[in-house]
């Protein structure tokens, strides 16, 4: 109990104590190296400007209806990427989807990475039963077709973004859970662990303070694939039309509402195809970057 | 931990003479393996004066190690490891405490402040994501309960007591910055934070070289004068023991097989096995000679979880006498005034071989 109330501080924690100066120097310059990790990085941050600022700077809004200008496609007239079926500015309403879209995503993540480290720094500091337990219980969950129990759940309870977040929150966890488990578990037999204890650390301090700010790189880079995740499952979602409800866009939605114009105004579907697909394969470079600046073996190079 | 036990057990601790630090009574621990139980240590008792130093003896294996982390209960809990008999300490307060039975909650409190302990492998013993300032800072905080700067002014201080020049920039350097010796010097400074009755040592200057190794001697010793602490000092460098303890004790598969202070251990060994691990130590004054071979212990140290009948040395004994040695285990017999013994044939072999 006392581990679960105290995770958020550790995850708050764990960022300020890990980077450290000369590390840190070494690990941004092997990151920007990767080509594909800089390029999704620079991808994510002009995607959340666009979407944070975008809305304010453009003529339409997201939900203002021109009847006479239903189906324009793009780069043909006012509307830079065309109008959807009931003339809606599709660039303003790609930019607030993304907003619900990138949104979901991080706040899912966070939510999962909450869950994740403190299951996972439990089971792996208190092996024995409670780790037993906790662990069969990650393998359980991952057991469940997420998108089928996603799915099930949201049909149940009524899609709102506080709820799609949730769900996807609690079917995306265990993968987190599952690599601090095997960190706290190498990292609880360092010697460190062991000094701190002989000093009088508890066993929360000993978990928070020495053992999950070593684990923090897998921990990063499981983040980051775990946004990716996140934003793909809120698009499956409300694609079948059990997420985010319309008139509130998200890209999910608006690939549902183009369904029916493939092939008469293929675009509806291309704009926010494309704009998962970049997301997703920005947030996947940037964790595949991440992963190999982090590790420790890359040192020496 | 059951509250009734620890006031029971509460009862006993008052037989601690007045200027012991520790006595540790049949203590014995056993750890629960997919294998069976493994005894790791058996029926060890010992006493420790203030300012004294006991040096912990043995090879790998011989529960020296598990003996020091079993004392302060850092072995692993309860369902996995057993740990029995009485170890009573004289806390920083005066009161006297058997670690045995206190709850963990108080443990912790016992840890660092009334005895703390510096481990081998001063290179993984700090975080590596942590300033070396913080973590003494942190050690100090445990206890004391000092802000973040009287924290840090404090181990600045620690720092220069350990011999670390330039201490308040040091605060800022992370542990890879810092070579083996400092490294080992920063976890003395916390080990010695909050000035404990009680240092247990296990194997310090095993990892350092060899020069730094004499400094950390000296430096232990300097700061054991300064403190009148206890020390548990475990190695199985006989050339330290010689150097720093005041008595040693010898371990092996798990049990005390000799115990005596340090020149009637050195000047006549009673056990084999003792004299078996004088005679591997190599000797200046026979070198050059050419003829002198390096005596080795044949064999290893028993499968602890298959003990041979009886002594647990007499495999690998010179002197064993089939019928004897293996029928029973030899009792800790005190040979002479604090000399204590666990063979059968002491008596003879040491009219005869010594």
């Amino acid at each position: 109990m006392s581990g679960a109330s105290e995770a958020p501080i550790g995850l708050a924690a764990a960022p300020a104590a890990a980077p450290r100066p000369r590390r840190r120097d070494g690990a941004l310059r092997r990151f920007l190296r990767h080509r594909l990790a800089a390029f999704g990085a620079g991808v994510i941050t002009l995607m959340v400007l666009a979407c944070a600022i975008g809305p304010y700077l453009l003529p339409f809004t997201d939900t203002e209806i021109d009847i006479m200008q239903r189906f324009a496609p793009p780069f043909s007239g006012p509307h830079l990427l065309g109008t959807d079926p009931l003339g809606r500015d599709i660039l303003a309403r790609l930019l607030m989807a993304g907003r619900i879209s990138l949104s979901v995503g991080f706040s899912a993540m966070a939510i999962s990475m909450v869950i994740g480290i403190t299951v996972g720094l439990v089971a792996g500091y208190y092996r024995g039963w409670v780790g037993m337990v906790l662990m069969r219980f990650v393998d359980a969950m991952l057991c469940f077709p997420s998108i089928f129990l996603l799915l099930a759940i949201s049909a149940l309870i009524g899609p709102a973004v506080g709820s799609i977040i949730m769900l996807i929150a609690v079917t995306s966890w265990m993968e987190v859970a599952r690599i601090v488990e095997a960190q706290i578990r190498a990292l609880k037999a360092r010697d460190f662990a062991v000094a701190a204890e002989a000093l009088g650390a508890s066993d929360a301090r000993v978990m928070l303070r020495e053992l999950l700010p070593n684990a923090i790189a897998p921990i990063v880079v499981a983040a980051t694939l775990n946004v990716a995740h996140a934003i793909l499952a809120e698009s499956y979602v409300s694609f079948l039309g059990y997420g985010i409800q319309p008139p509130t866009p998200s890209w999910g939605n608006m690939l549902d509402n183009a369904q029916s114009y493939l092939t008469s105004a293929p675009w509806l579907a291309i704009i926010p195809g494309a704009a998962i697909t970049l997301a997703v394969t920005s947030f996947n470079f940037i964790g595949d970057g991440l992963r190999d600046a982090l590790d420790p073996r890359m040192g020496g190079r | 931990m059951m509250p009734e036990a620890v006031t029971d057990r509460g009862a006993l601790p008052a037989a601690l003479a007045e200027d012991e630090i520790l006595a540790v009574r049949d203590l014995s621990i056993a750890f629960q393996t997919p294998a069976g139980r493994l005894a790791a240590v058996q029926d060890v008792s010992f006493t420790l004066r203030r300012g004294e130093t006991l040096a912990l003896v043995g090879e790998s294996g011989s529960g020296k190690s598990v003996t020091s982390l079993g004392i302060l209960r850092l072995t692993p809990r309860a369902p996995f490891c057993r740990i029995t008999g009485q170890v009573l300490l004289r806390g920083r307060d005066g009161r006297v405490r058997d670690l045995v039975a206190l709850p963990e909650e108080a443990m912790r409190e016992v840890r660092g402040r009334d005895a703390a302990m510096v481990f081998q492998e001063p290179m993984t013993s700090l975080n590596p994501v942590h300033r070396v300032g913080e973590q003494v800072a942190e050690a100090i905080r445990f206890h004391e309960g000092l802000g973040r700067r009287a924290a840090l002014t404090k181990a600045a201080e620690l720092l220069e007591l350990v011999g670390i020049p330039d201490p308040r920039r040091r605060l800022a350097s992370y542990p890879h910055e810092l070579s083996g010796g400092m490294r080992q010097r920063v976890m003395i400074a916390m080990a010695l934070s909050c000035e404990p009755q009680l240092l247990i040592a296990d194997e310090p200057t095993t990892a350092l070289d060899v020069t730094i190794q004499a400094q950390i001697l000296d430096l232990l010793r300097r700061l054991q004068e300064r403190t009148r602490m206890a020390v548990i000092f475990i190695t199985h460098n006989l050339g330290v023991v010689a150097e720093i303890a005041d008595r040693v004790m010898v371990m092996y598969a798990g049990r005390v097989v000799e115990q005596a202070p340090v020149r009637p251990l050195f000047g006549a060994p009673l056990m084999p096995y003792t004299r078996g691990l004088l005679r591997s130590v190599p000797r200046l004054d026979l070198a050059g000679l050419g003829r002198e071979k390096l005596a080795a212990i044949p064999g290893t140290v028993p499968d602890p979880l298959d003990p041979p009948p009886g002594c647990s040395f007499a495999p690998r004994c010179d002197h064993v006498e089939p019928g004897r040695c293996d029928a029973a285990l030899p009792g800790l017999d005190l040979a002479r005034p604090e000399h204590r013994v666990r063979c059968v044939r002491w008596a003879e072999l040491a009219g005869g071989v010594a």
